[in-house]
């Protein structure tokens, strides 16, 4: 059910993005683009991240979109109405963009190989022994099953951390709740349990879990502001010199 | 990542299987032959889908009623009766009148208007609407998806319906239509504002973004009611009201749909089935916006007067029916409130509507949110605990006296306010309907 809901958003998002690219007319474009914000949103949905989809589409569809169509409409003159790509521009965008697509997949793909081996064999481990939801399966039955099906030894404390993290997000409507990313904004609480992005193991983070992001997050915002109203005043109507007064 | 998110979705519905809903459904169907795995998944699916048909059809059927309401209410506010043939002496059938006419209408699309857009803007401004309805609870558990960002949710989706407008006003092909979907763009856009910031007031207050949680909060008296919490909260009532009345792109903010200014604004073009999706979306719109009003203000499914909550006292089932039953009339009132005012006051201009919104409901949201944080912060809590009862008491002896003062006097009316004081044989100062003085 999860892989079928996936893939369905995956296919929407990713023909939409096709189709903002190929399309000529421009305000179709952005149709296509509304569509792709709100597969995106529904992706978001689906992992469980409420609060960030309802964002996406406040902020994008909401938001940008509607300011995007906005100028895209009432100033599209001559070329701009009817976008035509000649075939050299394809041939470049499509060199670039599996390029692009290649580097992103080599960087997720590639980093923390062991960790990523790991945590994928703990996963299938308790997919496959967690028959029982009222008998949790034994550490030392886990470590039996990775070692037989893996090969990799895995220590105890380690299969007992990720399992404790797995038990904190058991319910997703329950844990991934705006409170626990306001407790997070403050530096209260860890959101993300076992971070090793950055190469720190969550063993050994101090006490102070991470860095509180409100501060950072505020003057993103202000930076942001003040990015509007310069944009605005840049794109203000000027007044002709010597224009006559009635 | 796969994995674990099967792992999570495995939690996720053995906790649903613990409902008894899903968990007998699933019985139901492991005659099939699936594993009690699929079976939950079908089971879980079959009830989304069922949520989501009954929620059509409540917003469908109250798109029904609310059509009749309205021209039953202009009718009489304008001294006369409304449709009173079709369907009897009140003239019940006369939206399944109209709905039939739209639906064997020609379906006429302009020569020059994008034929994809024109076909596509009734259903995205229909989605963004209808959509809400899934956070919206309609009692105690009685939601169709439990979130604990109910509200933000719902404000998040009701903004995609600006893009509807656009491309219906855009699609259209025709400069009236062009103009009107682009003032209506501006104007849903910008009231969108105010209306997040009013709707954080109770927010800050309750603790939560959980509709259920915040409408659990105001149970017993209607003291506990959110309007009567604070001087804050009552302001923000009234604003979030007028900004959503605004945001549905009714009167007196309207002016997009006006005939004398645009011809009908972003639907000029629209006729029969897609011009009846638009008005779909409006009032499935209305709803929402008053919805979220009823929950976070006047108490929810609570009525008030009860001294604790509806199922602990009455049981589960009658409970329930009477949450329901109680937050859908509180719906309709305000709904009714919002008609009302649409054939009363005058529109405003363009300039007015954008003006009302910039230069006094932000400010003043800005405001009540300083306010109502002030509040929980500074104000002794024996302070707080007094005031609601004050403002009840207060808000309820208003009521009564302007009720007593317009029922006692058969005079002429003068003016609300200026009614309560008005002296004996004191007349209004217009002249009166068929007097000579």
């Amino acid at each position: 059910m999860h892989a079928l809901l996936f893939w369905v958003l995956a296919v929407i998002v990713g023909v939409c993005a096709i189709g903002v690219v190929v399309t000529q007319n421009i305000v179709r474009s952005a149709t296509w683009l509304l569509f792709t914000l709100a597969g995106t949103a529904g992706l978001f949905f689906l992992l469980g991240a409420d609060f960030v989809g309802a964002t996406q589409l406040l902020v994008y569809v909401g938001g940008t979109l509607v300011l995007v169509v906005f100028g895209v409409m009432l100033t599209a003159q001559g070329p701009f109405i009817n976008l035509k790509t000649s075939a050299v521009e394809w041939a470049v965008t499509t060199v670039v963009g599996f390029l692009l697509f290649g580097v992103l997949a080599v960087t997720l793909w590639s980093w923390h190989p062991e960790e990523q081996r790991r945590r994928q064999a703990m996963d299938r481990a308790l997919v496959e022994l967690s028959a029982d939801p009222a008998n949790p399966p034994a550490t030392a039955d886990i470590q039996k099953f990775i070692a037989d099906h893996y090969g990799i030894t895995i220590d105890k404390d380690q299969v007992e951390l990720y399992r404790s993290v797995l038990a904190a997000n058991a319910n997703p409507l329950q844990t991934m709740n705006s409170a626990v990313l306001g407790e997070s904004m403050l530096g209260l609480k860890q959101a993300t349990p076992v971070s090793t992005l950055s190469g720190v193991n969550a063993r050994n983070v101090p006490k102070r879990t991470q860095m509180a992001y409100l501060l950072p997050f505020e003057i993103v915002s202000v930076h942001l502001l003040v990015v509007l109203i310069g944009a605005a005043y840049l794109a203000r109507a000027k007044r002709r010199r010597g224009a006559v007064v009635p | 990542m796969h994995q674990l998110a099967d792992v999570l979705f495995q939690r996720g519905s053995q906790l649903a299987a613990d409902f008894d809903l899903t968990r007998k459904l699933a019985d139901v169907l492991s005659p099939l032959g699936l594993s009690s795995h699929r079976a939950t998944q079908l089971a879980a699916a079959l009830i989304a889908f069922l949520a989501v048909n009954i929620l059509v059809g409540f917003v469908a059927a109250s798109a029904v009623f609310f059509i009749w309401v309205e021209r039953k209410v202009a009718g009489r506010i304008q001294d006369r009766l409304g449709p009173t043939r079709v369907g009897g002496k009140f003239g019940w059938l006369q939206t399944i009148a109209d709905g039939v006419k739209l639906l064997v209408k020609e379906d006429i699309i302009p020569a020059s208007a994008d034929h994809v857009l024109f076909r596509l803007g009734p259903y995205i401004a229909f989605c963004g609407a209808f959509a809400a309805f899934l956070a919206l609870p309609f009692g105690d558990g009685v939601v169709a998806f439990q979130m604990n960002i109910a509200v933000f949710y719902m404000l998040a989706v009701m903004s995609t319906e600006v893009f509807g407008i656009i491309l219906a006003g855009y699609g259209s092909g025709s400069k009236w239509s062009l103009f009107g979907g682009m003032r209506e763009a501006a104007q849903m856009v910008s009231y969108e504002v105010p209306m997040a910031i009013c709707v954080l007031v109770p927010v800050i207050v309750a603790g939560s973004m959980d509709l259920t949680a915040i409408a659990n909060r105001q149970a017993g008296g209607f003291w506990n009611w959110m309007i009567f919490n604070d001087p804050f909260t009552f302001c923000a009532f009234w604003t979030y009201f007028t900004c959503g009345t605004a945001s549905c792109k009714r009167a007196p903010f309207d002016l997009a749909e006006a005939e004398s200014e645009l011809v009908a604004g972003f639907h000029t073009e629209y006729s029969g089935l897609r011009w009846s999706f638009f008005f779909m979306a409006e009032y499935g719109a209305m709803f929402a916006v008053s919805g979220i009003a009823v929950l976070l203000f006047l108490g929810g499914w609570n009525a008030g007067v009860f001294p604790g909550r509806t199922i602990a006292l009455l049981g589960p089932i009658l409970g329930n029916v009477v949450n329901v039953v109680v937050f859908v009339l509180k719906g309709w009132v305000l709904v009714f409130v919002m008609m009302w005012v649409r054939w009363t006051l005058p529109r405003l201009r363009i300039d007015q509507v954008m003006m009302t919104c910039l230069k006094y409901l932000l400010p003043i949201s800005c405001a009540l949110l300083l306010g109502v944080s002030m509040w929980q912060l500074m104000v002794h809590p024996q302070v707080r605990q007094v005031f609601k009862y004050l403002a009840a008491g207060g808000s309820v002896l208003a009521t009564l006296l302007f009720t007593w003062r317009s029922a006692v006097s058969n005079q002429e009316p003068m003016g609300v306010v200026s009614d309560l004081w008005r002296h004996e044989g004191e007349t209004s100062p217009r002249p009166t309907t068929g007097a000579t003085n």
